[in-house]
């Protein structure tokens, strides 16, 4: 067995974060290579450099003996090195066949015309591949989730194999999308077309990765810091490597911790909606409860729900003892409860905007007299936050997309903070791609804001941050809440006891 | 084949899309509400009668519909018409100069009708200028041209026979122009299901970056669609000629709003991906039914516009509504 692909300490950072630290793996033939790590550990990072999506700033390929750079994903589809993007790359209005096919027709297109019959002969072959029984010319929109999933490895087997070399497939995720039942498919797929194909596989879901992996390499904060042999772990020592860190309780700012109040602000009854079933939970005010997840738990879509930007199915939520009922982000707005959204820079904030537009876009009636805009009313409001939240800009004239992402984010929070009738906070991975300093003081603000009596419903990021963070810890699991543990400082759960309410 | 074996099959065929069952349900609604009311309409003659009203639309829809598959729009189809009626009536025999082209003026109004599409496809591809812009100036440079071919003097006359007669005479029942039309329709299906070309229209609408990702080449096909859909509205432009028998700038009047109406009530979106030729065609078909119906249920004139306009509206609205979304959902 050779190895197929040797990639040689290759490094890249976006701006100051540094995504992979000269990393270096190697994929044999007909291996599939696990990849694991926790967000940000420069997974994805890794495997957009194979796809030749990502330019490296150092670092090359080996191919063949021979040193090679990409500089364009065609450059890696030449070297028969082809990715199964996490979030589908196939066109739902045209057919499976065409979609397998499209720009590797090869012999099916000659002098513009386009032969339909040998497109589905071909495509046919693939979808036969990854064990699927369905008619080629089928729209791709009428398919499930799950199919489509396997037609685009049926696409990249494509791809990869039109560089007429050993197929490399990259999945990114490919199960956090699936049910159990079509993982199993999936598995039994990468299993048949392993004679012939390299695999490199990345999932959060630790049992999965060491049931099909050959070679695990454990990634953390842009380094490969080891390689293990499944048959060699427990779920439980590679999480341990993964996490690796032992964070101070400094870190999380527990000397501002605050008792909270005992009445309820937050209960939730039965709700249900897409993606969970059945969430019962309440938050009282001043609390912090943090949810922690995989990324197919729920949490998020909970989340969502209770802010209105998605329909719930059934059950009932109430807010200080009252009904509320989930209609839209408006009402919930009206309501006082505030949202950030896990995507800063596209649902977050408007990049294109100053800061001073950011800050008070939720909340216009702060900066204006008789509903007409005042401005020095504005430089009054937007300065004064600048101050309290100790955001680094140079005014709050400056665009948004200079500043660095722990102050966008604080712009974020003071957009929701400026309304002094707010009472919920919903904050999805709000320290998500922020540095160890920005943390804190996101982590200060949150303690804060408590201690002033407004809730917090708070999806971490990484699994301490859920724990320190919090009076409570909620853990999700398929749709439903599986576990609730109290927690306070000094009496902390178990990071092992919450991980094995998670997988 | 059993019975549910062949419901099975046309279930399938539908699903992918291929035939435009909305529409053909609406056609089959308003043709029915007016056979009731008038025992005229469910005759061949009138039948005849549409088909030859709707040929112009139809030649022109079949252009635009490739241009709005692949997401963009082309508002010029007026001002081709003109530049390409004025072309035609002055290069066939005319009572203006001693041009004698014959049949051959109609080519050359579609030429000039390309050379239009071709200025807009180099703007959009080459300057990225979007083609709401492009094809607006393209329509008033358009009509500038017919202008400037009509000049100071009189509207120019068709005198050529053949000419004359391809506007008049029928083949086995049907106009010629209605003849015309669907030599147009079976082209662009073609064009639409069996060339890279129609196949990429699909592509393109439907993700720009997954077209260019898979490395087609997007800036010609786009600019393609321009050049066809000029091409087409010119075929359209110099069909007018012989159908009334005189080059005029006002040759196109009226056909923009009814052309993207039939486009989008035949269910093609606007956003593209979505719809085809066939899809148009009855687009296409419904507008001119309406409009025949209203004059056989003796409804002023005025009325009409009215009901067309509100025919677009509903159809626009229960197309987007399916559509709306309070916030983006993560997958």
């Amino acid at each position: 067995m050779g190895i197929r692909v040797k990639v040689e300490d290759v490094s890249m950072s976006f701006g100051v974060v540094h995504a992979l630290k000269g990393v270096s793996i190697e994929i044999n033939d007909g291996e599939v290579v696990g990849l694991v790590g926790e967000n940000g550990a420069g997974k994805s990072t890794l495997l957009k450099v194979l796809s030749g999506t990502n330019l490296p700033d150092s670092g090359h390929f080996v191919l063949n003996g021979k040193k090679e750079k990409f500089a364009s994903v065609a450059d890696a589809t030449r070297a028969g090195i082809s990715m199964v993007y996490q979030e589908q790359s196939l066109l739902p209005n045209i057919s499976v066949a065409e979609n397998i096919l499209l720009g590797i027709e090869g012999e099916a297109i000659k002098f513009g015309t386009y032969s339909p019959r040998k497109v589905r002969k071909v495509a046919a072959e693939y979808l036969k591949r990854v064990n699927l029984d369905i008619d080629p010319r089928t729209r791709t929109e009428d398919l499930s989730f799950g199919t489509r999933q396997m037609i685009e490895v049926a696409k990249a087997l494509a791809v990869a194999e039109f560089s007429g070399k050993p197929p490399v497939v990259l999945l990114d995720e490919p199960t956090s999308v699936l049910e159990r039942k079509e993982i199993k498919v999936l598995f039994d797929v990468v299993r048949s077309i392993k004679k012939r194909t390299s695999v490199v596989f990345i999932s959060h879901r630790l049992e999965e990765v060491l049931e099909i992996s050959d070679r695990v390499y454990v990634m953390r904060d842009g380094e490969v810091v080891s390689e293990v042999k499944p048959n060699e772990v427990s779920v439980e020592e590679l999480f341990a490597l993964m996490v690796g860190r032992d964070l101070t309780q400094s870190y999380f700012r527990e000397e501002l911790t605050n008792v909270p109040e005992s009445s309820n602000r937050l209960e939730v009854k039965n709700l249900s909606g897409d993606g969970f079933k059945d969430v019962t939970f309440n938050v009282k005010k001043g609390e912090i409860v943090s949810f922690l997840g995989l990324q197919d738990s729920g949490r998020e879509n909970v989340a969502r729900v209770i802010f209105g930007a998605l329909p719930d199915k059934s059950g009932e939520v109430f807010l200080d003892g009252e009904r509320y009922r989930v209609k839209n982000t408006t009402h919930a707005v009206k309501c006082g409860i505030g949202y950030i959204p896990s995507e800063r820079k596209t649902d977050g904030v408007v990049l294109a905007m100053s800061v001073a537009e950011n800050l008070t876009m939720s909340h216009p009636d702060k900066v204006t007299t008789l509903r007409l805009f005042n401005k020095g009313k504005m430089n009054r409001v937007v300065s004064s936050w600048i101050d309290r939240l100790g955001i680094k800009t140079p005014g709050g004239g400056t665009p948004i997309r200079s500043l660095s992402g722990g102050n966008q984010q604080k712009v974020v929070l003071a957009k929701w903070l400026m309304d002094e009738n707010l009472r919920l906070l919903i904050l999805d991975t709000p320290t998500r791609g922020l540095d160890v300093g920005a943390k804190t003081e996101i982590y200060a603000i949150l303690r804060d804001l408590a201690a002033k009596g407004i809730s917090i419903l708070f999806l971490a990021d990484a699994l301490e941050e859920g724990i320190f963070m919090s009076h409570r810890v909620f853990t999700m699991k398929d749709g439903k809440i599986s576990a609730e543990f109290l927690s306070s400082p000094g009496a902390r759960p178990e990071r092992t006891d919450v991980v094995e309410r998670m997988l | 084949m059993t019975n549910s074996g062949k419901l099975a099959s046309i279930k399938a065929v539908a699903s992918r899309g291929n035939l435009p069952i909305p529409a053909l349900l609406s056609l089959l609604i308003v043709s029915a509400f007016t056979a009731t009311r008038s025992p005229e309409f469910l005759t061949f003659d009138n039948f005849v009668q549409i088909s030859d009203q709707a040929s112009v639309t139809i030649i022109l829809v079949c252009g635009l519909t490739f241009v709005i598959l692949m997401g963009s729009i082309d508002l010029s189809v007026q001002g081709v018409m003109a530049s390409a009626s004025m072309t035609t009536a002055l290069l066939v025999g005319n009572d203006r100069n001693q041009n004698n082209w014959g049949y051959w003026s109609i080519p050359a109004g579609m030429v000039v009708g390309a050379l239009i599409g071709l200025i807009a496809g180099l703007a959009v591809t080459r300057l990225r200028i979007p083609s709401f812009l492009v094809t607006m100036a393209t329509w008033n440079i358009g009509l500038g041209l017919a202008y400037v071919l009509f000049g100071n003097t009189s509207q120019p006359s068709v005198k050529d026979e053949g000419m004359l007669a391809l506007g008049l005479d029928t083949f086995l029942g049907f106009s010629k122009a209605t003849w015309i039309a669907l030599a147009v329709v079976l082209f662009c299906m073609w064009l639409q299901t069996r060339t890279k070309f129609g196949r990429y229209a699909y592509v393109i609408g439907g993700s720009e970056e997954i077209a260019k990702l898979s490395g087609i080449n997007v800036k010609r096909f786009r600019a393609l669609s321009l050049i066809l859909s000029g091409a087409l509205s010119g075929l359209a432009g110099s069909v007018i000629v012989a159908k009334s028998g005189i080059g005029a700038v006002q040759a196109g009047e009226g056909q923009l709003f009814l052309g993207i109406a039939a486009v989008v009530i035949g269910g093609t979106l606007l956003s593209g991906g979505r719809g085809g030729i066939l899809h148009s065609v009855v687009g296409v078909y419904i507008m001119i039914t309406i409009s025949v119906a209203m004059i056989l249920l003796d409804v002023s004139d005025f009325y009409q516009q009215i009901v067309q306009g509100s025919v677009v509206l509903l159809v626009v609205s229960s197309t987007a509504w399916r559509q709306r979304r309070p916030l983006r959902t993560v997958v």
